[in-house]
């Protein structure tokens, strides 16, 4: 373990340098009059109001209407653009789960993720670990979450690399057609969105 | 207009190369063999970008690979796969 507390501490050391490079660029954004502290202030507002509840929406609307959900897999952005939510510069992939492919995302060079749907990712989302393990072996990572998935179904595994957004559309529950929206949307959670979890 | 040159099921190989800098290929991939899924568009190439050098447009693909092809000790289903996104210049014939 001596090993990983020092890891630890130089980890430490490098985030409190970014830390301190951020601050400096904010303070000389705003000296030299490029961005207000009020801008700033509202735009880190905007970005942390968004909750996976958007992602549930179009997940929701997918799983009751097989034309919308086709839509939402030929081109993401014009589908969700449907019901209010605009990319400008986001170039969105909707990734389906199904009876043959379970999808899981990642971003093993950064923490590429679909914030404009999910809102921020969860910490164990950006860690070391989950980034390193993830594509080399998504089965244990995901029994680790309690996700088990068949031997007879391809576990596929993205590596957000570029300028894609990726977001998963879990399997709709067997049994599950009389169930009401609102019962449906419960299932629809940020995990699953991801592809850690199934509903 | 940009041309592009792989197709959709084309086999490719990744570079296996180890350039010094900002690079969108993961070091895990290079120089493993794949298929090309589907042509994603063109894109500034955000390894120039990065620098703030001028940069073109270049094509990116998505690329499907084996993961028993990817990791010699994988322990998953022989049908488990790992997709990328990767730019053209990253990419050769096989």
């Amino acid at each position: 373990m001596d090993n990983g507390d020092h890891n630890g501490r130089r980890d430490d050391k490098v985030h409190a340098y970014y830390e301190i490079l951020g601050q400096a660029l904010k303070e000389l954004l705003i000296e030299k009059a490029v961005i207000s502290a009020t801008e700033i202030r509202a735009a880190m507002e905007r970005r942390e109001s968004i909750t996976p509840a958007t992602g549930a929406a179009v997940v929701a609307k997918a799983w009751v209407d097989s034309k919308y959900r086709q839509r939402l897999i030929a081109d993401a952005n014009s589908a969700v653009k449907e019901i209010g939510i605009d990319l400008p510069t986001t170039k969105l992939v909707a990734l389906e789960n199904t009876e043959e492919i379970h999808n899981v995302v990642v971003c093993t060079l950064c923490s590429c993720y679909p914030r404009d749907l999910l809102g921020l990712p969860p910490s164990w989302y950006k860690s070391k670990e989950y980034r390193a393990r993830i594509v080399y072996e998504p089965r244990k990572v995901l029994s680790e979450f309690g996700t088990v998935i068949s031997e007879d179904v391809e576990v596929r595994v993205h590596d957000s690399t570029a300028d894609m957004r990726y977001l998963v559309i879990p399997k709709k529950p067997d049994n599950s057609e009389m169930w009401s929206q609102s019962e449906l949307l419960a299932l629809i959670t940020r995990d699953t969105m991801i592809g850690v979890a199934i509903p | 207009m940009l041309s592009m040159f792989f197709r959709s099921g084309d086999k490719v190989r990744v570079r296996e190369d180890f350039p010094i800098g900002h690079f969108r290929t993961p070091v895990y991939i290079r120089g493993c063999e794949g298929e090309v899924m589907v042509y994603l568009g063109t894109f500034l190439n955000p390894e120039t970008l990065a620098y703030n050098l001028q940069t073109k447009p270049c094509a990116l693909y998505k690329v499907r690979f084996n993961q028993r092809d990817v990791w010699q000790d994988y322990e998953g289903s022989s049908e488990d796969t790992i997709v990328l996104d990767i730019y053209e210049h990253w990419l050769e014939e096989v």
